[in-house]
C-alpha cells in the first residue's frame, strides 16, 4: 500500500506546486488520479517515483518510509514508472530498454509480445534505436512497454498514458490495465484525463492546486466528474 | 609471438589461438605469422615494410586477418600495406592494432593502407584499435588509409578505438567511381589526456557514388577529439556525414564538417550534435533498476555499440 502523508514540492523558483497531499492507494487495485492542467498531478507522481524531492511530507510503501530513497532504490524495491514525455536514446535500441527492465536479455518473442500489448508490431521495433526517428506515439508505446516488462514490480505509475496513442492501441493498452488489475499483487496509479480509463478504476482521486480535492470510488466520483454539456463533456469540476 | 601480442589480438583481431584462412601477424615491426589462402595471397613489398594482398574474384566472403601489434616502448612501427582487391571479389578484411607499453619512451604503429578496389567488388573492413600498458610512454597510432573504388564496389568500414590509446591522428582518402558506394562507421571514446583526431577526405567522382560516414565519439576525462570530413560532390551522388559526441568531465570535442559541392545533381548532407548524456537519460534508466553509474556506462555503450 502506497501513502502520501501531508507531501508538499515547491520549484526552485519557490512556486509552491504540491500543498500537503493525503493520498492512500490500495494495494492490487487501480487508482486514478485526475484533475485539472496544472494541479500538480505529473509533480506528484515525479515526486512519487523519486524524479522530485518533496520539500515535507512522508512516502509510506508497505510500511516503509521510501521519502528519502533514490529512484534506484524505489526501482528495486518494486516500483515502475512511465514517464508523460518518453525520453529518446540514440544507440539504445527498444530491446535494449525492455531487457534493462525486465532484468535479462529478452527473446525477439517476448519483445514481439510486449509490444504487441501496446499495439506495435513487435519485429518492426526489436532493433530499432529508441531515438528520435521513431514517432511520439511509438515512443509513447514503447515507454509504456518498459513499465509492463517490469514483471516484479508491485506499483505501477503511468503518466497521461492515453497522450498520443491511437484508438486501436489504446484499447490494446486498456486490456494490459485490466490484465493487471487481475493480480492481486499488483497496484496501478495512473495519472489521467481519460474517461476509458476511469471506468475500469477502482479509486479515483481528483487533484487541483497541489492538494487532493476529492477522493472516492469509481462510483463516488466519476459521476461527479462529467460536465453536463456535450461540448466539455470530460472537462473536470474541482469544487 | 608473445604473449602481450596474444593477448591484444584476442581483443582487436578475433583471435582465439589460430585464424581460418589468410593471414598476416605483424609484431613490433616483424612478421610472427603469415598465411595465403587459395584466393587470398599475400606477399612481402620489395620497396617499403610491409606486404600486398591480392584478393582474386574467387574469394566470395572470405576473411583476412591483417593486425599488427607493438608491445613495447621505443618501437616505432611503420608499415605499408596494399590491398588489390580485384573484380566482384567479396572480401572481410580484419585489421586491428594493438599498442602495448610499460615504459617510458613512446610505442607507435602507423599504418598505412591503399585499397583498390575492383569493379562490382565487395569488402568489409574492420578495424579496432586499442592501447594497453601503465609505461608514460605514449600509445600512438596513426592509421593513413587510401581507397580507390572502381565502378560498382562497395566498401564499409567499421573502425573503432576502445581505449587506451594516447595519440591516434587517421586519415582517410577516398576516390569513388561510377556507382561506387563508401560507407564508414567510426566509434571513438577517449579519456585522461588522451587525443584522437579523424579526417576524412572523400572525392565523388563517378556518378550515382555515394558516401555515408557517421563518427560516434565520447570524450572523457581531459581528453580532446577533433573530427573533420571533407565530403567533395564532383557529380551525380550523395553524401552525408554525421558527428555525435558525448562530452564528460573536461572532455573537448571539435567537430569541422566540411562539403563541397560542383555538380548541380550532387546532394550533401552534415549533421553533428555535440553535448553531455542528458540527465534524463539517467533518470530513465534509474527508473529501470539501474544506479547512475551503470546507467551512464550502459547509455555510452550503446552509444558507441
Amino acid at each position: 500500500m502506497l501513502q502520501l502523508k501531508n507531501i508538499q514540492w515547491e520549484t526552485e523558483t519557490g512556486e509552491k506546486i504540491l500543498n500537503g497531499i493525503d493520498l492512500t492507494v490500495p494495494d492490487g487495485k487501480l487508482t486514478v488520479i485526475t484533475g485539472p492542467n496544472g494541479g500538480g498531478k505529473t509533480s506528484l507522481a515525479k515526486v512519487i517515483a523519486g524524479l522530485y524531492k518533496p520539500s515535507g511530507g512522508q512516502i509510506i510503501i508497505d510500511d516503509n518510509d521510501i521519502t528519502d530513497w533514490s529512484i534506484t532504490e524505489r526501482s528495486k524495491n518494486g516500483l515502475a514508472y512511465a514517464f508523460q514525455q518518453p525520453v529518446r536514446f540514440k544507440g539504445l535500441t527498444v530491446r535494449d530498454l525492455l531487457s534493462i527492465s525486465a532484468e535479462r536479455e529478452l527473446s525477439s518473442a517476448e519483445v514481439c509480445h510486449m509490444l504487441s500489448e501496446v499495439g506495435l508490431c513487435g519485429r518492426d521495433y526489436i532493433n530499432r534505436e529508441a531515438d528520435a526517428s521513431l514517432s511520439g506515439g511509438e515512443s509513447k508505446r514503447i515507454e509504456i512497454a518498459t513499465v509492463l516488462a517490469r514483471k516484479d514490480a508491485t506499483l505501477l505509475v503511468f503518466d497521461e498514458p492515453e497522450a498520443g496513442i491511437d484508438l486501436w492501441s489504446f484499447t490494446s493498452l486498456i486490456e494490459a490495465f485490466e490484465n493487471i488489475k487481475k493480480d492481486n499483487n499488483r497496484s496501478l496509479l495512473i495519472i489521467s484525463h481519460q474517461e476509458r480509463i476511469m471506468n475500469i478504476a477502482d479509486y479515483i482521486a481528483v487533484v487541483s492546486g497541489g492538494k487532493v480535492v476529492k477522493m472516492g470510488t469509481r462510483e463516488e466520483i466519476f459521476p461527479t466528474l462529467i460536465d453536463k454539456t456535450a461540448a466539455t463533456r470530460c472537462s473536470l469540476r474541482t469544487n | 609471438m608473445n604473449s602481450i601480442t596474444e593477448q591484444l589480438l584476442g581483443v582487436v583481431s578475433d583471435w582465439d589461438g589460430s585464424y581460418k584462412g589468410a593471414f598476416n601477424i605483424r609484431e613490433d615491426g616483424g612478421c610472427a605469422g603469415r598465411q595465403s589462402s587459395e584466393n587470398i595471397k599475400i606477399e612481402p613489398k620489395n620497396d617499403n615494410p610491409g606486404i600486398v594482398i591480392r584478393i582474386s574474384s574467387k574469394a566470395q566472403q572470405e576473411t583476412v586477418y591483417i593486425p599488427a601489434c607493438v608491445t613495447k616502448s621505443g618501437v616505432n612501427d611503420l608499415v605499408y600495406n596494399d590491398f588489390i582487391v580485384e573484380d566482384g571479389a567479396d572480401v572481410i578484411i580484419v585489421a586491428g592494432c594493438g599498442v602495448h607499453s610499460e615504459g617510458e619512451e613512446e610505442a607507435r604503429h602507423n599504418g598505412i593502407h591503399r585499397f583498390f578496389i575492383g569493379k562490382n567488388a565487395k569488402v568489409l573492413y574492420k578495424e579496432k584499435h586499442i592501447g594497453t600498458g601503465s609505461g608514460k610512454g605514449a600509445k600512438r597510432i596513426d592509421p593513413v588509409t587510401d581507397v580507390q573504388m572502381d565502378e560498382n564496389s562497395y566498401m564499409e568500414m567499421d573502425t573503432v578505438q576502445i581505449g587506451g590509446v594516447t595519440v591516434s591522428n587517421r586519415l582517410t582518402t577516398a576516390k569513388l567511381g561510377k556507382g561506387a558506394k563508401l560507407i564508414i562507421n567510426e566509434r571513438l571514446m577517449t579519456d585522461g589526456d588522451e587525443t584522437a583526431k579523424s579526417d576524412f577526405r572523400v572525392d565523388m567522382e563517378g556518378d550515382d557514388s555515394s558516401i555515408d560516414l557517421v563518427s560516434r565519439s565520447v570524450a572523457k576525462g581531459n581528453s580532446y577529439q577533433e573530427f573533420k570530413s571533407d565530403i567533395n560532390g564532383k557529380c551525380r551522388c550523395t553524401g552525408h556525414s554525421a558527428c555525435d559526441a558525448i562530452i564528460s568531465e573536461n572532455g573537448r570535442v571539435n567537430a569541422i564538417p566540411g562539403l563541397y559541392a560542383s555538380n548541380i545533381d550532387a546532394s550533401l548532407i552534415h549533421e553533428a550534435a555535440i553535448g553531455k548524456i542528458a540527465g534524463e537519460q539517467i533518470i530513465k534508466l534509474c527508473t529501470l533498476g539501474l544506479t547512475e553509474e551503470e546507467a551512464e556506462r550502459r547509455i555510452i555503450d550503446g552509444f558507441l555499440k
